[in-house]
């Protein structure tokens, strides 16, 4: 009973964060339908930007007010969003929208290409520590264990991103719009909705939740060049079970893969990895779309 | 990709071209020439004295010794490896080309005279990659030797073609033992002890400490590093301590990041030991996060090769963890306060700000061992510069040393080193705001490294006959 309720609580923790760095790309491919490859990298750049900003903090006597460093990692993540979310939209991805998806797959390589350098350029190669965030909540027993507080305040925010873009999606109009373009692009577009723009704000938010991933990160890890590779494999078999476009799939995927390896540590730590992959493997099998795409009919 | 001088890749000219070439183009122009046949034997005669007495000249004045360095200069391995272990050889380089900066036998400048210039190569891309770049340096760069390789993976991969191109190869840093305990070289060599003597140092420090060691968990990446250093740490604490068991092995991938799972799994296991051959990112994240989850204190945790991440964590390191360098490197090396150590700590943080941890000292290592084959082989072949069969031939069962202390290339032939090792255990000194390794033991390279002709595994298994410890 012990052992299961440790499964559970890692899992979710595990899950949450899974989430949180998966949401991002499931929802650029629901609106502009593009694997984006450059997730991993966007990650990277929200971890970077929260370590420079937060040290700026305390540097500039934030500690007075611990508590506001959170406040300083969502705005970070925010500033990589409204940087990078309109120049790369903008003045790239809209270019090679009439091309080849695989161009496009392509295009989105070369720019995780590009801003693994420009980390790199930009922080050098020497890592980066905010472990403040991370232990400034403290502890919380639970059963045999001790838990970092920051663990439940992942859960906490992956719970209110994913319950906000719901309700941005479905009971607001500028979600609606969204919904709209991504049923039917032209129809939407003859309807006067400004489809450029749904995709640009579409992508920003994409970027901006990719970037509060990796900002939520950066407390607990040292941010050091590298760290969006392994995220963005991840991220892909989050999407791919739940259904790629679908932001119910990643919550629900994110949840069977943290459960999944959660328990295969705990239990099997041999095949820790291979769990991950299990349950790719298991939902395609029955579900090929993932577990909440429809299956849609090709047009011609 | 080539850089030089540089941490950041990309590729940049080669250095001016050997005067030999030069002087063969100049042999060109002149046959080219109109002239007669008389003048042409005359201008042809003329012309291969002044080749070869401007190439006599030239080996005694001028003349270099190019060296391409292969390392990490980004991923993962740079800012933990490549990157510091760059650092430490450009320095030394810079000293040794001015030379009497070091105490005897490196006081000469350069290798016996010749100046040394290094081509840097970054090792990130993988083993095909780096075979084509192998490949490039001597075939292309025609540099001198090759001194290089971080990853086990590229040093399984270079030998064969090193021995294809008969060129003269130093692996600097890698830790496999499978490089010549499965396979035999005639061009190279490696100036490190290999991994298995990290292992076994570190189960002799825990049983004559006292420390119980009874059971056991381990955290290693799942990769060839990872699961040897694993397996030559168990099978060293059973054969020291036959009550010990393994009960929780994980294995998380490289890289990974995140391991709340794997704390909760070795928290709940409560085992006396915790072992980990973590290193890099890696180890720095599972500190920071295993350290508020209370894993330091209810276990005794211990890291193969962990002094690398002390001068980034800094206080974040808990006291009381067992902590190796790989050798008698960084933090272990500097109590003993020998010449070359201080020369090196000195230079190196006046340089760079912070201390110098494994991977300068091992590329110290392999640099003054190549000067010390160089100058063996000149002395041996009249002052010239050797060639790629002298140098293997000087190199082989060199000994020499190193701020490490004694390096001798005891096994595989004369081809593989071993070496002194040091274990000690964290603890802040809040006076200095300095980690130190305190409660140090040294270990001869003779009581942790198997001898010659024994495969490490089986040396450990049957118990390390033979080996000599104080």
């Amino acid at each position: 009973m012990e052992l299961l309720a440790v499964i559970l609580v890692d899992g979710l923790i595990y899950g949450a964060w899974l989430f949180i760095v998966s949401v991002g790309l499931t929802l650029v491919f629901g609106v502009l339908n593009i694997l984006n490859l450059a997730h991993g990298s966007i990650y990277a750049i929200g971890a970077y930007a929260t370590a420079s900003a937060v040290g700026a903090y305390y540097m500039y006597g934030g500690g007075s007010f611990e508590f506001g460093v959170y406040l300083v990692m969502v705005l970070a993540a925010l500033v990589v969003a409204l940087l990078l979310g309109p120049l790369l939209e903008r003045g790239l991805l809209r270019h090679f929208y009439r091309r080849d998806h695989v161009i496009l797959v392509l295009v989105t390589y070369g720019v995780f290409l590009i801003l693994e350098d420009l980390i790199k350029l930009i922080w050098g190669v020497s890592p980066l520590f905010v472990t403040e965030p991370y232990s400034l909540l403290g502890n919380v027993e639970i059963g045999p264990l001790f838990y970092v507080t920051y663990d439940f305040l992942v859960i906490a925010v992956a719970i209110v991103v994913g319950i906000s873009i719901w309700y941005w999606l479905n009971r607001t109009r500028p979600g609606k719009v969204i919904l709209a373009v991504i049923h039917d692009r032209e129809m939407s577009q003859t309807m006067g909705i400004n489809v450029n723009r749904v995709f640009m704000i579409s992508f920003s938010l994409g970027v901006f939740l990719a970037a509060l991933g990796g900002a939520l990160t950066a407390p607990m890890i040292s941010v050091s060049p590298g760290i969006g590779v392994n995220v963005i494999i991840v991220a892909f078999a989050v999407v791919i079970i739940g259904g790629l476009g679908s932001i119910e799939g990643a919550a629900i995927g994110a949840l069977f893969v943290g459960l999944a390896r959660a328990a295969s540590v705990h239990l099997l730590p041999e095949a820790e990895l291979f769990s991950i992959y299990l349950v790719m493997a298991a939902v395609l099998i029955f579900r090929p779309e993932g577990l909440f795409q429809k299956t849609q009919a090709r047009k011609i | 990709m080539v850089a030089k001088g540089t941490w950041f890749p990309g590729r940049v000219a080669a250095r001016p071209i050997q005067l030999i070439k030069d002087t063969g183009e100049i042999h060109m122009e002149l046959s080219t020439s109109r002239v007669t046949s008389k003048k042409l034997i005359r201008n042809l005669a003329a012309c291969i004295l002044t080749v070869a007495a401007s190439h006599h000249a030239y080996a005694q004045d001028g003349e270099k010794f190019s060296v391409g360095v292969v390392t990490f200069l980004s991923g993962g391995a740079a800012e933990s490896f490549g990157v510091p272990a760059w650092n430490g050889g450009e320095m030394l380089i810079e000293m040794l080309n001015e030379g009497g900066l070091l105490p005897p036998p490196y006081d000469k400048p350069g290798f016996g005279g010749l100046q040394i210039e290094a081509t840097v190569v970054d090792e990130a891309g993988g083993a095909t990659k780096q075979v084509q770049e192998f490949r490039n340096l001597i075939q292309r760069e025609k540099v001198d030797t090759v001194l290089g390789y971080v990853s086990s993976g590229d040093c399984l991969a270079i030998p064969p073609v090193a021995d294809e191109l008969k060129a003269f190869t130093l692996l600097y840093d890698c830790g496999s033992p499978r490089v010549f305990e499965e396979g035999s070289y005639e061009y190279v060599f490696r100036t490190a002890a290999h991994a298995a003597m990290d292992n076994i140092s570190l189960a002799k420090y825990i049983e004559s400490r006292g420390i119980k060691m009874d059971s056991i968990a381990g955290i290693n990446q799942d990769y060839s590093w990872g699961q040897d250093s694993w397996a030559d740490f168990v099978a060293s604490a059973s054969q020291l301590n036959p009550n010990s068991q393994a009960e929780t092995a994980l294995f998380p991938k490289i890289f990974a990041g995140q391991y709340g799972t794997e704390i909760s799994a070795l928290v709940r296991k409560k085992a006396d030991i915790v072992h980990s051959s973590l290193w890099g990112g890696d180890l720095q994240a599972l500190v920071l996060q295993a350290a508020p989850r209370g894993l330091f204190s209810r276990s005794q945790v211990a890291l193969s090769a962990g002094d690398h991440v002390l001068p980034q964590l800094n206080d974040k390191m808990p006291d009381g963890v067992i902590i190796g360098a790989r050798g008698v490197n960084g933090l272990a090396a500097r109590p003993r306060g020998d010449e070359l150590t201080t020369i090196l700590w000195e230079e190196y943080e006046k340089r760079y700000d912070v201390f110098p941890v494994q991977a300068p000292f091992r590329m110290w290592q392999a640099l003054l061992g190549l000067k010390v084959a160089v100058e063996k082989a000149m002395d041996a072949n009249g002052g010239k510069k050797p060639t790629d069969e002298e140098l293997a031939a000087a190199m082989k069962g060199l000994s020499w040393t190193a701020p490490s202390g004694e390096i001798s290339m005891a096994l595989a032939d004369g081809h593989q080193a071993i070496q002194p090792n040091a274990i000690g255990t964290t603890k802040w000194n809040s006076e200095t705001n300095q980690m130190e390794l305190v409660d140090l033991v040294y270990y001869g390279a003779e009581c942790v490294n198997p001898p010659e002709g024994t495969k490490a595994n089986d040396w450990i298994n049957a118990g390390f006959p033979g080996a000599k410890c104080d």
